[in-house]
């Protein structure tokens, strides 16, 4: 089916109707799983089934109209009182929330059409709602047929078998493992290679001198071929690659491939790296960045120079990652709001527009008419801009309940009882920002689940109720939004964290940390631990990540933590993206822009000697940055400088300038890739001059300073 | 020069008597007129094995004297063709 434009419109609206829908039916589930008698919920829910099934029908999406069909039938029973609910029902009814969300996904990706594993995926659901449907009745639109399991194609592959020296002596022979290739599939060619081979004299006939490289077509999954060396891997150097024949397959396969924003997952499915070869490859990319304190070496990369997939795959795998983040940079492309909200922005617009002509009009009242003209046209697009603004945000509420089905699973899963507490649900924030924290977020909230809280037996030992808490909030506070994550579970153990950091080599031994440095420990990249990863699937997702999200927002995040009662995680966010609100100084010929909300206040630099980097602030030491110094800006600096005292995390720092040159509202031009590894800068933006000022970013600012000044103290003098 | 000698290989041609085979193989090199080696016997060779009768070739040619295999059995056929060497 072909879509023209309209279509396309029209299809767009639906999804972003079907969204909610779906995310309707899923809170009202939940709500009905705590609260069965609700009848006003079991309506709500019925209505959303009913709606999502005749929209669906109106764009002749069959499959979408068949599914809910018969999730609608079900919740009829339970409207007629006919069926109760229970626990069980709820069970069977949730996954059929994710199906559809996962078709009405691939819609928005432009399938029309459930893939194979969609359609199997949704038939074994319907089976699972079998026992709740009166005698059959449901059926009516004919069952959903999945399509059978085609046998795997055969693949080609290329072994580079490397084994080492002392494999003979370990009783592995090189030998028995070609013979076995051959039981997997065909082996099409051997290249025994026997450079190694050392002359008479100078050779050990008990070691292994010889390399092979065989070409084996089979239909056994790479991981097969694997598990075939199992017990000479650890000496031996084994590199199973597809064939060159086979890229284009790979690829293929790759472009066919449902939506996956994770390169990592994306390669695994096509079969071209198993679990082991990836995991290897990720401790190579740890490894790296805890040796080399660099960022991390994409995983791709890391991939291609161990020599497991060679680069077209990667590129594949890359260009299906990028596919995946457009469409969902596209998913913002429409976005709902307030019907009020708009014509609030109107009415403003048209009063500007008043505003406007009335400064043209010559001032024969007297000259203070056209300064008081041009003070209303200032005041209307300040006004303006903050209700665009408001345009785009949006209530974290939605967000935050979306963890309620969270907690759900991952307690069963874990055999915990949480009770999740929302507050702050309507505090507002930039849709685009709501979308981006939402994964990070989900970490936290495993992480709390995992680790924080509790099994129940373990609570009721140490004299706690037996269900365990979860509560996320979220207020503003001063320009920021702040969401926290709070378990009232065992909390850090300070000990085991340093332990473990003096382990991995993050800290020295027998440093001495303050508390919040410790528990900071656990956002430093190589810091999760092993059970971590195994137990939240999160390949490679730890907190350091986590704490990357939230600085690439321009957010901070903070921990705090009382052994036995609980952690709480404070996640800082600006409210939006595009626009601050700065405070202009002037270093020299050049300007910065300080984020306004970070700034306490301004004051003289008092006299004193040059070298000494830090002043007396009402009796308070305050140490400060040279800006001039720091960015290398040349010339003298003002006869009369002047302080602005910035505060992060509760850390006052002053910032040495030569003038203050007042507030600017500033639009936020992000700075080009090129520049994209500098740290202290977050932005820039063109002045009313034509100059550009660049935005310092405040936190790294501060933190590379202090991390400098330690050094500097470390070196002896003298 | 005379004809080479002929060395009649073991039944076990492993890693169990491949030092025992190189001492001996080197020996009848050392005689100068190069040697035949006699496979039709092997009844089981492994890498370290193979390895072996590849150092002993590579030896012939190193100091050019004759080295030939005869009558290779079964076993050693199959090891041959399963890493497409050639003695």
């Amino acid at each position: 089916m072909a879509l023209d434009d309209d279509m396309r419109e029209a299809l767009d609206m639906f999804i972003t109707e079907a969204r909610d829908l779906v995310q309707g039916l899923e809170e009202g589930l939940l709500e009905l799983e705590d609260q069965p008698g609700g009848g006003e919920t079991v309506n709500a829910v019925f209505r959303a089934a009913h709606t999502l099934k005749g929209s669906s029908g109106l764009f002749g999406l069959q499959h979408l109209v068949e599914f809910t069909h018969v999730v609608e039938t079900v919740l009829g029973s339970v409207r007629d009182g006919v069926l109760d609910v229970t626990p069980g029902l709820v069970s069977a009814l949730l996954p059929c929330t994710d199906h559809i969300s996962a078709m009405i996904e691939g819609l928005a990706g432009g399938r029309l059409e459930p893939d194979a594993a969609q359609a199997a995926d949704g038939a074994r659901l319907l089976a699972g709602l079998e026992p709740y449907l009166a005698d059959g009745s449901a059926m009516t639109a004919g069952p959903v047929v999945a399509a059978p399991d085609a046998p795997p194609p055969e693949m080609a592959w290329r072994l580079v078998l490397h084994f080492g020296e002392d494999c003979l002596r370990n009783g592995m022979d090189p030998l028995s493992f070609l013979r076995y290739l051959s039981t997997l599939g065909t082996v099409t060619g051997v290249v025994t290679v026997t450079d190694r081979l050392p002359e008479a004299a100078d050779m050990d006939p008990e070691s292994c001198y010889l390399s092979f490289e065989v070409d084996l077509v089979t239909a056994a999954p790479k991981t097969e071929i694997e598990a075939v060396f199992d017990f000479v891997r650890e000496d031996s150097d084994i590199r199973i690659t597809p064939a060159e024949s086979q890229f284009d397959t790979y690829v293929r396969a790759i472009r066919a491939m449902p939506e996956n924003d994770r390169i990592g997952d994306v390669l695994i499915t096509s079969g071209a790296v198993t679990e082991l070869e990836m995991a290897e490859a990720l401790r190579i990319q740890q490894e790296r960045v805890v040796r080399e304190g660099n960022q991390p070496v994409p995983i791709g990369e890391i991939l291609i120079e161990q020599g497991i997939v060679p680069r077209a795959i990667v590129d594949a795998a890359l260009t299906r990652q990028r596919r995946t983040t457009e469409t969902r940079s596209q998913d913002t492309r429409t976005i709902r709001i307030d019907a009020a909200r708009l014509d609030k922005l109107i009415d403003l617009v048209g009063e500007l527009v008043i505003a406007q002509s009335s400064t043209g009009i010559p001032n024969s009242a007297g000259p203070d008419t056209s300064s008081e003209a041009q003070g209303e046209v200032m005041r209307l697009v300040d006004e303006v801009r903050h209700s665009a603004l408001s345009l785009r945000m949006v209530p974290i509420g939605t967000t935050l309940r979306r963890f309620e089905r969270v907690v759900r699973d991952v307690c069963m899963e874990l055999g915990k009882e949480v009770s999740l507490v929302i507050t702050g649900g309507d505090a507002e924030m930039d849709k685009a920002l709501v979308e981006r924290i939402s994964d990070p977020l989900l970490h936290l909230v495993r992480n709390s689940l995992d680790h924080g809280i509790e099994p129940a037996g373990e609570r009721r030992k140490h004299g706690k109720a037996q269900q365990g808490t979860l509560r996320l909030n979220a207020y503003h506070d001063a320009g920021n939004i702040v969401i926290e994550v709070a378990d009232d579970g065992r909390g850090l153990d300070r000990e085991r964290i340093l332990a473990k950091a003096i382990e991995r080599e993050l800290v020295a031994p027998g440093t001495t940390l303050t508390d919040s440095e410790v528990y900071n420990l656990i956002f430093e990249p190589g810091f999760s631990t092993a059970e971590t990863v195994s137990n939240l699937s999160g390949r490679g997702v730890g907190m350091d990540v986590v704490k990357r999200n939230v600085t690439a927002l321009r957010g901070s995040i903070e921990v705090e933590t009382a052994r036995g009662i609980g952690t709480t995680i404070r996640i800082r966010l600006p409210l939006t993206l595009a626009i601050i609100d700065g405070f202009l100084v002037g270093v020299g010929p050049s300007s910065f822009i300080v984020p306004l909300d970070r700034v306490t206040e301004c004051v003289e630099l008092p006299p004193g000697p040059l070298g000494r980097d830090c002043m007396n602030l009402r009796g308070e030491v305050l140490p400060f940055i040279r800006l001039r110094q720091i960015f290398g800006v040349p010339g003298q600096p003002a006869r009369r400088q002047n302080v602005v005292i910035v505060e992060q995390s509760g850390q006052r720092t002053g910032l040495v300038v030569d003038s203050l040159l007042g507030e600017l509202q500033t639009v936020i031009k992000p700075l080009g890739i090129l520049f994209s590894r500098v740290k202290c800068i977050s932005g820039s933006t063109i002045l009313g001059n034509g100059e550009i000022a660049l935005i310092l970013d405040v936190g790294p600012l501060i933190a590379g300073h202090s991390d400098r000044e330690q050094t500097r103290q470390a070196v002896p003098v003298g | 020069m005379t004809a080479p000698r002929r060395f009649v290989v073991d039944e076990e041609l492993t890693i169990v008597t491949a030092a025992d085979h190189r001492e001996r193989l080197l020996a009848f090199l050392g005689d100068g007129n190069g040697v035949r080696v006699d496979l039709s016997g092997v009844a089981d060779l492994d890498t370290a094995g193979l390895q072996v009768l590849m150092m002993t070739r590579n030896e012939g040619v190193r100091l050019n004297l004759p080295v030939e295999f005869t009558e290779p059995s079964p076993v050693v056929t199959e090891a041959l063709a399963l890493t497409r060497l050639e003695l």
